[in-house]
């Protein structure tokens, strides 16, 4: 009796401790979902300077409110140029002050998002480009712009379906698929050039390309055996490496920023479930989503501690978050495709209206989220890709 | 502790701003120019050449253990006249979320089999198609795994394996665009390309 007293009490401590471990870990890095905005107020800024700082800032977990209330006063004029400080209130300290030249006014405003967020020992995205799909049906082509949608370019104009852009870190190269050869091929396009090489074009479909943290792999989704399976090459197409043997269904690979582990959506004993392989090969492991229905399209944060996922329930799909090492899942907004932003915290992901995509950016420890400015003639706008 | 902190960087800040320019004036200091945008111009991609052949990494499986059938080349049939309504009539759906042909569709992946014995030299692009359920990841493949599937049943029923290319559209190239059953279960399918070699 007394000795179960003991254990119990043992226990007790043991689950109170890992608790208060585990709040620990939040404090560090996000709690997804469950984070209160952090309060600011804007004054002297006016239209499009103003409407770019509220986006870009509420984006990354900022919320607006009067001088009062708010931890942190921004304000400046934008005459032509940008000038913008902020500052702490409570101990009448500046965290930013500056006088902004060159550019448009967005990217002056986008670089003072930046410097704000930097000084608060975050990293800013406001400066940073996104990849999508874009449909005009039956067509689709890809297309670049910036985090917030503006300045879009067109990438492709192949006049038939190009779609899954992937963004090569650090690099101003995509990989995509395209149907341009009358197949499913994977390619290789150059931004800065516009040449482009056809990378993947095997027998049967090349699909869903992820190119690896340090550039210098791809996984993709290829049926040349007659199987939709996982394999990994070099960026050079050599070494060509089969991952996975099944006739399920494997799909959407992504990698861990330490390049290790390819993640991807898979099915186990016919439910679908998310999976990750070591990229030189090796056994399965299962990662646990806590019973979110049919995970696909996963996404592991650059920070390696999370993985975001698309899940589908009857009324629709939903964002979902899980530690990288699987557990308990966490539903945030509905949507599909997410990607991760360099920050570790921002996701873009597309929301789906009828059969049409917009695009969107959710703030995943506060929840916030707002959609991405449209093209005009582009019916659906999908699967993201953020450059990082 | 948070006060000391930026109390520092006021104090650090101060004397860098005393140091460099006496600090009179309480406007903005240090005009920071922006470099020019990162992406310039994206040119046209072009045609997109050069065509990387298949390297053929794995051994073509024994015929005791249930494996795919390694697909072909990618441009064995490059230039092949496509015909979309000889087998208009035999295309193949699907339950959804499901590459299993059912029994009711058999028969059609038979009369298949039968115009590509009876047509010889002709091939078969089998198209699989997804409805709008399930995203665009996972559509891709469940389009390819459903023409996959009626590919080995066709080769189950004698057709070479060099007959039969497979694509997959996802839910991409929809037969009705509406989002009922109705529709969906008309999108879950394979259609049959007929491919005839070009007049010479």
């Amino acid at each position: 009796m007394r000795l179960k007293q003991i254990l119990m009490a043992l226990i007790l401590v043991g689950a109170g401790g890992s608790t208060y471990s585990q709040i620990d870990i939040t404090k560090t890095t996000v709690a997804p979902g469950n984070t209160p905005p952090i309060w600011v107020s804007m004054s002297g800024l006016t239209g499009e300077a103003a409407s770019t700082l509220q986006f870009d800032l509420y984006v990354q977990g900022f919320a607006f409110t009067n001088a009062a209330a708010a931890q942190y006063l921004i304000s400046g004029s934008n005459n032509e140029n940008l000038q913008a400080k902020a500052v702490d209130p409570h101990n009448q300290s500046t965290l930013v002050s500056k006088a902004y030249a060159g550019a448009s006014l967005r990217r002056q405003v986008h670089a003072f998002a930046d410097d704000f967020v930097q000084a608060l020992s975050r990293k800013g995205i406001a400066q940073t480009k996104i990849a999508f799909k874009g449909e005009n049906s039956p067509d689709s082509e890809i297309y670049v712009a910036d985090f917030d949608g503006h300045n879009t370019q067109q990438v492709t104009k192949d006049q038939t379906l190009v779609a899954a852009p992937d963004w090569v870190p650090k690099h101003m190269a995509l990989y995509y698929v395209s149907y341009k050869l009358n197949h499913a091929d994977i390619f290789y396009h150059d931004l800065t050039t516009g040449a482009r090489r056809a990378f993947a074009r095997y027998g049967g479909s090349n699909m869903s390309p992820a190119v690896s943290p340090d550039g210098s792999r791809v996984a993709m989704i290829l049926s040349k055996d007659g199987w939709t399976d996982l394999y990994v090459c070099d960026a050079d197409g050599s070494n060509l490496k089969r991952l996975t043997k099944s006739p399920q269904d494997e799909s959407s690979p992504c990698w861990s920023p330490d390049g290790k582990w390819i993640c991807f959506a898979a099915k186990e004993k016919e439910r679908r479930t998310l999976c990750k392989v070591p990229a030189a090969g090796g056994a399965l492991q299962h990662i646990g989503t806590s019973g979110m229905p049919s995970p696909t399209e996963p996404d592991w944060s650059p920070d390696g501690k999370w993985i975001a996922f698309t899940a589908q329930y009857r009324s629709g799909f939903q964002i979902c978050v899980v530690p990288a090492e699987g557990g308990t899942a966490i539903s945030l907004v509905e949507g599909e495709d997410p990607s991760w932003a360099p920050n570790s915290r921002t996701l873009a992901y597309g929301r789906r209206r009828g059969g049409h995509y917009t695009l969107s950016l959710l703030d995943v420890p506060t929840k916030q989220y707002k959609d991405v400015s449209r093209i005009s003639g582009i019916s659906s706008q999908s699967q993201p890709s953020w450059a990082r | 502790m948070k006060l000391n902190k930026f109390t520092n960087l006021l104090v650090i800040g101060l004397v860098l701003c005393v140091a460099a320019s006496g600090c009179k004036s309480k406007k903005p200091v240090g005009v920071t120019d922006l470099p020019a945008p990162r992406v310039g111009k994206v040119p046209d991609a072009g045609p997109g050449a050069p065509i990387k052949p298949d390297q053929g990494t794995t051994a073509v499986p024994g015929p005791s253990v249930p494996e795919g059938t390694p697909s072909n080349p990618a441009n064995l049939h490059d230039g092949w006249i496509k015909d979309a309504e000889a087998l208009k009539a035999q295309t193949v759906h699907f339950d959804f979320d499901s590459s299993v042909i059912k029994a009711s569709e058999k028969p059609k992946v038979a009369a298949v089999a039968d115009y590509l014995k009876a047509n010889k030299g002709k091939a078969v692009l089998v198209e699989g198609n997804c409805d709008e359920r399930g995203t665009e990841g996972y559509n891709m493949s469940l389009g390819e795994r459903r023409a996959l599937a009626v590919r080995e049943e066709l080769i189950g029923l004698g057709i070479g394996a060099t007959e039969v290319d497979t694509i997959s559209y996802g839910k991409d190239r929809p037969v009705d665009p509406g989002h009922d059953e109705s529709a969906w279960k008309k999108n879950r399918r394979d259609d049959f390309i007929v491919l005839s070699p070009p007049a010479k």
